[in-house]
């Protein structure tokens, strides 16, 4: 089993804060992996630093083998490793179809490769993987007037659309009704099977990552605290002190 | 924009181009003023209404084609017509190459940052073509006489701006439906996703205000010889003026459609003219009148608005995948 991503001491500060320090671990390639922790325990910062929306004041981040720590956000994405958002981003004033069309990988990103229309085969992929997440009968409406709900999903059915080989999702179904969780849930899963995604996830909410992740990370003020399956992790007095506070 | 009636408009467009020359031959020059005034918010829509990057400094693009061009029928010695030709390419290349530069460094500026940056630049240019003895510095220059009688000139300015602002139009047209066209919307909606999602921002906003410099350097060797003087402040880097309107154009029809410009300079440029001769001395006022009007009751200007009142007429159609 390879370390598709794997994280070596990352460090960041920002200013006299300290939001990650020293953090060391690895995502396996083909597998759901949780990432836990209270709020401001240094989750999204860990995210971004591995996205390159930041880079680390210290450590080193390495996907598939190749050193990404020092790369820009789009090179990053290029590999394929792409991460969704806490709050959704989504092209509000786009619609389904075009937010899923400038987002396929495939047709390239380069800036002749763009200077074409949208070509049948991307229309159809797009369409394909809008079908997939529940939003087929929706692809014309502007991307603003979804629910947040439905945001979140054209956003994994975006990121679907890179061929990614890994997502970072932050928190997939915050803010998300009950009901539509369960097919967020289920969508995850199969994009972690069909489609032989690696998923790194945040979750807050632990029926769901519980029954997600095949292995967890829980961080606590920036450090990484525990590391196990969701049922040690669960049970391990380190895990509860951080999110209860310490008798 | 899917108006079902897209072809039908162009049509009348087209025709009421070619026609109104000869219709109201009185009114040739505001003909090819009019035309003008439509490329330039045709171009400020680019990266202003289509990117979401508010240029204010647009009009250095069209001063430095005015000069170039001027300098080129000047010192090359061509025939009147060979050397306009030549004038107006060379501007439009600077002004590309200027885009291309100033692009690179001040584009990496976020919305409002970009916007401020972009001020000084029409003022900055003027202030050097002021002080330039190679370009005439404060007294400007002249460009050469217009081979023939009077009224032709303006004649020749009505169809040269005409056949211009049809071809930008086509072209736009057709860029706003590629996937670079998508690429500018998303830039436009949320760069840092569009980022996310391995985009080359960067690249496609450099490009996009040289495709806008390019075109503005060529209307400016032309408004050059139209207007028959290039000085620094009042034709040339006309920020005023020309920098104005061209932002104010673009927004009172609709900045990010393909029609909200066209149909902005139109009517800008209708009740500007009727404004001038009738409210002599109040021009600025009136001016000031009509933004305030635009930004409180239009504010997604003319096209926006009949969006939000009539969105049945928008809907996208059931095939193909156009773009609204």
């Amino acid at each position: 089993m390879s370390a598709q991503l794997a994280i070596q001491g990352a460090t960041k500060h920002f200013g006299g804060i300290t939001a990650n320090e020293d953090i060391s671990l690895e995502v396996p390639e083909g597998r759901v992996i949780g990432l836990i922790g209270p709020n401001g325990s240094g989750k999204s910062t860990l995210f971004n630093s591995i996205v390159g929306y930041h880079p680390v004041d210290g450590g080193s981040i390495r996907f598939e083998g190749r050193e990404i720590t020092r790369l820009r956000t789009a090179e990053i994405a290029r590999l394929g490793l792409i991460r969704t958002f806490q709050q959704t981003h989504v092209f509000v004033r786009m619609t389904g179809l075009q937010n899923m069309a400038i987002s396929d990988a495939e047709a390239g990103h380069g800036l002749f490769r763009l200077m074409r229309p949208v070509s049948a085969e991307t229309r159809e992929r797009a369409e394909a993987l809008l079908a997939f997440c529940g939003l087929y009968g929706k692809r014309h409406l502007m991307a603003g007037e979804l629910s947040f709900g439905q945001r979140k999903l054209l956003e994994l059915a975006m990121a679907l659309m890179v061929r990614p080989r890994m997502l970072l999702l932050d928190e997939p179904t915050a803010g998300i009704n009950p009901t539509l969780i369960n097919g967020v849930i289920e969508r995850l899963q199969r994009a972690n099977r069909e489609f032989g995604v690696t998923l790194f996830v945040i979750e807050h909410n632990m029926r769901v990552i519980m029954s997600l992740a095949e292995h967890i990370h829980c961080l606590a003020h920036g450090r990484l605290l525990a590391s196990g399956p969701p049922e040690a992790l669960r049970n391990d007095q380190r895990v509860i002190d951080a999110y209860l506070g310490a008798r | 924009m899917t108006l079902r009636r897209q072809p039908l408009l162009m049509l009348a467009v087209a025709a009421a181009g070619v026609a109104l020359p000869f219709v109201i031959p009185d009114y040739r020059a505001q003909i090819a003023m009019l035309w003008a005034l439509v490329i330039m918010a045709q171009t400020w829509d680019i990266t202003g209404g289509q990117t979401g990057y508010n240029s204010f400094g647009n009009i250095l693009f069209f001063g430095v084609g005015m000069y170039a061009s001027v300098v080129v029928q000047r010192d090359v010695g061509l025939d009147y017509f060979p050397g306009l030709v030549l004038g107006m390419v060379v501007g439009a290349g600077i002004a590309a190459a200027l885009a291309v530069l100033l692009g690179s460094m001040i584009l990496r500026m976020r919305g409002h940052y970009f916007a401020i940056a972009t001020l000084g630049l029409g003022i900055a240019a003027g202030e050097i073509a002021g002080g330039w003895d190679y370009l005439g510095a404060g007294s400007g220059l002249s460009p050469p006489l217009f081979p023939a009688p009077p009224g032709t000139a303006n004649l020749f300015f009505a169809y040269l701006f005409f056949g211009l602002a049809a071809l930008v139009f086509v072209l736009l047209a057709a860029l706003y439906r590629t996937r670079f066209g998508l690429a500018l919307n998303a830039i436009r909606d949320n760069e840092d996703k569009a980022e996310a999602m391995g985009l080359h921002t960067g690249v496609y906003k450099v490009t996009a205000w040289t495709m806008a410099a390019f075109v503005l350097g060529l209307v400016g060797g032309a408004m050059g010889n139209m207007l028959g003087f290039v000085d620094p402040r009042d034709t040339a880097f006309a920020g005023a003026t020309f920098g104005v309107w061209m932002v104010l154009m673009a927004i009172l029809g609709g900045k990010g459609t393909l029609w909200g410009p066209v149909l902005g300079a139109v009517i800008f440029h209708i009740t500007q003219e009727l404004l001038w001769t009738h409210l002599l001395g109040w021009q600025r006022v009136a001016l000031g009148v009509i933004i305030v009007g635009i930004v409180v009751f239009f504010p997604q200007g003319i096209l926006g608005w009949a969006r939000t009142r009539w969105p049945a007429r928008h809907e996208p159609r059931e095939q193909g995948s156009e773009r609204a």
